[in-house]
């Protein structure tokens, strides 16, 4: 048996891109202040030292540019990872997200695979205001062509990077910026490969079925914690992947628990949540005892202040409240 | 590279093989408008007739190992670049024997093995893709040239300035090729760049350029040689402006309403085809006889490839999904 060591969620990406960088002479990392600086969020710190300016490339502000280049790059045989300091500007590259790296194999009659690797920092909760806090994870996952994976736990964000490299098409991997100073333990020794088909149940339980993704994993266990002093035992899921979805482990965990309750940081209409809602109708509406509920953000564009921008988030309380309504309690 | 390779060999050969090239493109996109009337060809058709000399010119300067990053203006980059014209057919009629199995068709030509990386229907969208393909090689040491073509339009987008300071900064083997033909769409230039010197942009990058004649095919290639040898010779990104015009309207679509007939009359006069065969006339080096055997076998080309497109297999709706993402276990082209 090998053990677990206990590192931050930060240290986790920065391993698995020095994993990368060293397993994969293809692998390299490209984006705005990832070399000097080393990075927004201080995941490649150190790592231009260790693998020189070449595969440590720092880029112009130019998010279409080099988000394109990585498309390229990829066309060229390279395994790119592009990092975008924020989903907020991971806008500004739409163009080459949808209308490139989502189009070219189908478009080209599968003559062409994007093996590319886009990560970047989504998410509210550190008071950045209205351009660089919103959960737009929903507006990737709408896009066939992409897969979007997003690492809840410090143990998943060690793993998927390297599970991502290994898809043969473009692979966005979404980190909440409110997790990157997290600890969590992550094995020792193994082979740390995360599967990124399946969704993970972080809790067993069966009064009623929490899914969620990301950060708001987090708030979900808090929610449940409170709830299991009141003998309400749920279970959560935690999607991982945002698309595919893997509606299997939902619809299994639903036909145990006959109440659903979805946890999601993006705004209520037309989101995630609305999906998977969407879904549990049409897979599982039979099972149900209770109507579906939904935890999302407050539809207003991120505030400053804390105590607005807590406002606007879903919080443990929310989801509490959310998993009793489901019970009629 | 000596500075020989630089110069045109404007052989009997040569010549009668630039003149079959633009030849090809002129009577094939003639032949896809009429099919676009008979409804055998949908959606946009964007006909490059007119700017022939410069896709032509510059391929001449391109090796096999080399890429190529186009427009929705693409039939002839695809032709040039070698391409068959069944398959450039088939895919305009959206037939699974088609460059890209029929899912792209006029605007969305691919060829892996000919290194044609599209066929990009967003302007300014295929530069950084060119950057990318450009970095690849320059990261793996290969010793290849990128070509990326756009029209003049491109410059007014965000992409353009972003790639072209990229490829500068890098110092990467592009040619990045501007095909001025005036319009984008119906917009005249002066009415969309406050400084309609195109050129202008690639000099605030530190990025050498050149302005060609693009409806004199041998200049074109001529300017294209040198440009390619220095990208080649290790000197990063080069940028050259043909000056075209397009004959035809921007789409089948369009009403021509912005431009006056005199104007188009005034650049059919100096037409990259009619200007070249009567220059290679003149100087006899080419014989009457040629031009014309020339057209009949263009002629029973396009013929094959209009029966090869009408008989080609439509994709089975059953294959809808397939190639959204890689199958699993595929093996991976890039």
């Amino acid at each position: 048996m090998s053990g677990t060591r206990r590192i931050t969620y930060r240290e986790a990406v920065r391993e698995a891109l020095r994993e990368a960088l060293t397993r994969d002479d293809r692998v390299f990392l490209m984006g705005e202040d990832v070399g000097a600086y080393g990075g927004a969020y201080a995941c490649s710190l150190g790592l231009l030292d260790e693998f020189g300016d070449d595969r440590i490339r720092n880029t112009p502000l130019a998010e279409s540019g080099f988000t394109g280049a990585g498309i390229g790059a990829a066309l060229g045989g390279m395994r790119p990872i592009v990092e975008i300091m924020t989903i907020n500007f991971s806008l500004l590259a739409l163009d080459q997200i949808v209308n490139n790296a989502a189009t070219i194999r189908h478009m080209s009659g599968g003559q062409f695979s994007v093996p590319l690797v886009i990560r970047m920092a989504t998410g509210a909760g550190r008071q950045l205001a209205a351009q660089h806090s919103h959960s737009l994870e929903g507006w990737f996952a709408h896009v066939p062509g992409l897969r979007v994976v997003a690492p809840a736990t410090v143990a998943d964000a060690r793993g998927m990077l390297w599970t991502a490299l290994q898809d043969p098409d473009p692979v966005v991997i979404m980190e909440h910026a409110t997790l990157y100073n997290e600890e969590g333990d992550v094995p020792e020794d193994e082979d740390l490969a995360v599967d990124l088909d399946r969704a993970a149940i972080r809790r067993a339980g069966d009064a009623a079925t929490i899914v969620t993704y990301s950060a708001n994993l987090k708030k979900a266990l808090a929610a449940t914690d409170e709830l299991a002093g009141e003998g309400i035992e749920c279970e959560i899921i935690d999607l991982r992947s945002l698309r595919p979805l893997d509606d299997q482990t939902i619809m299994t965990s639903i036909a145990k628990t006959h109440r659903a309750v979805i946890v999601d940081e993006g705004w209520r209409s037309g989101s995630l949540a609305a999906e998977i809602s969407a879904r549990i109708q049409e897979q599982a509406f039979y099972e149900l005892d209770a109507p579906v509920e939904r935890v999302c953000s407050v539809e207003v564009p991120i505030p400053y202040p804390q105590h607005l921008e807590q406002a606007a988030i879903p919080q443990p309380h929310a989801i509490a409240a959310a998993v009793r309504k489901t019970l009629r309690r | 590279m000596s500075e020989a390779d630089d110069r045109v060999h404007l052989t009997h050969e040569h010549a009668l093989h630039l003149l079959r090239e633009m030849t090809r493109i002129r009577r094939f996109e003639e032949k896809c408008a009429e099919l676009y009337s008979g409804s055998k060809i949908r959606g946009f058709l964007h006909l490059y007739i007119g700017e022939e000399a410069n896709a032509v010119g510059v391929m001449q300067a391109l090796t096999e190992e080399d890429a190529v990053v186009a427009t929705y203006r693409e039939h002839g980059h695809a032709l040039a670049r070698g391409l068959p014209m069944n398959e450039v057919m088939a895919e305009m009629f959206g037939k699974a024997s088609g460059s890209s199995g029929g899912r792209g068709g006029s605007m969305h030509i691919f060829s892996a093995r000919h290194r044609f990386y599209g066929g990009n229907a967003i302007v300014a969208g295929g530069l950084p893709l060119a950057v990318g393909l450009a970095l690849a090689d320059k990261m793996q040491g290969r010793d290849r040239v990128t070509c990326c073509f756009f029209g003049e339009g491109a410059a007014a987008e965000g992409e353009f300035h972003e790639a072209m300071n990229l490829a500068a900064l890098w110092k990467l083997p592009v040619l990045f090729v501007c095909e001025n033909n005036l319009y984008a769409m119906g917009t005249a230039l002066a009415r969309s760049e406050s400084n309609t010197d195109i050129r202008a942009h690639a000099a605030v990058f530190g990025m050498e350029s050149e302005i060609v004649d693009g409806m004199d095919v041998v200049a074109v290639e001529a300017a294209a040689r040198r440009a390619v040898h220095a990208v080649r010779r290790g000197e990063g990104p080069r940028f050259l402006e043909t000056r075209t015009y397009r004959f035809r309207a921007h789409s089948m679509f369009d009403p021509d309403l912005y431009r006056p007939k005199e104007e188009v009359e005034e650049w059919r006069k100096k037409g990259p085809i009619v200007r070249f065969t009567d220059w290679i006339l003149g100087t006899r080096l080419v014989h009457p006889d040629h031009v014309a055997a020339l057209e009949n076998e263009i002629a029973e080309e396009i013929g094959a490839a209009v029966a090869f497109a009408e008989e080609a297999p439509w994709e089975p709706v059953e294959e809808l999904t397939r190639d959204v993402t890689t199958p699993r276990g595929a093996e991976v082209t890039a």
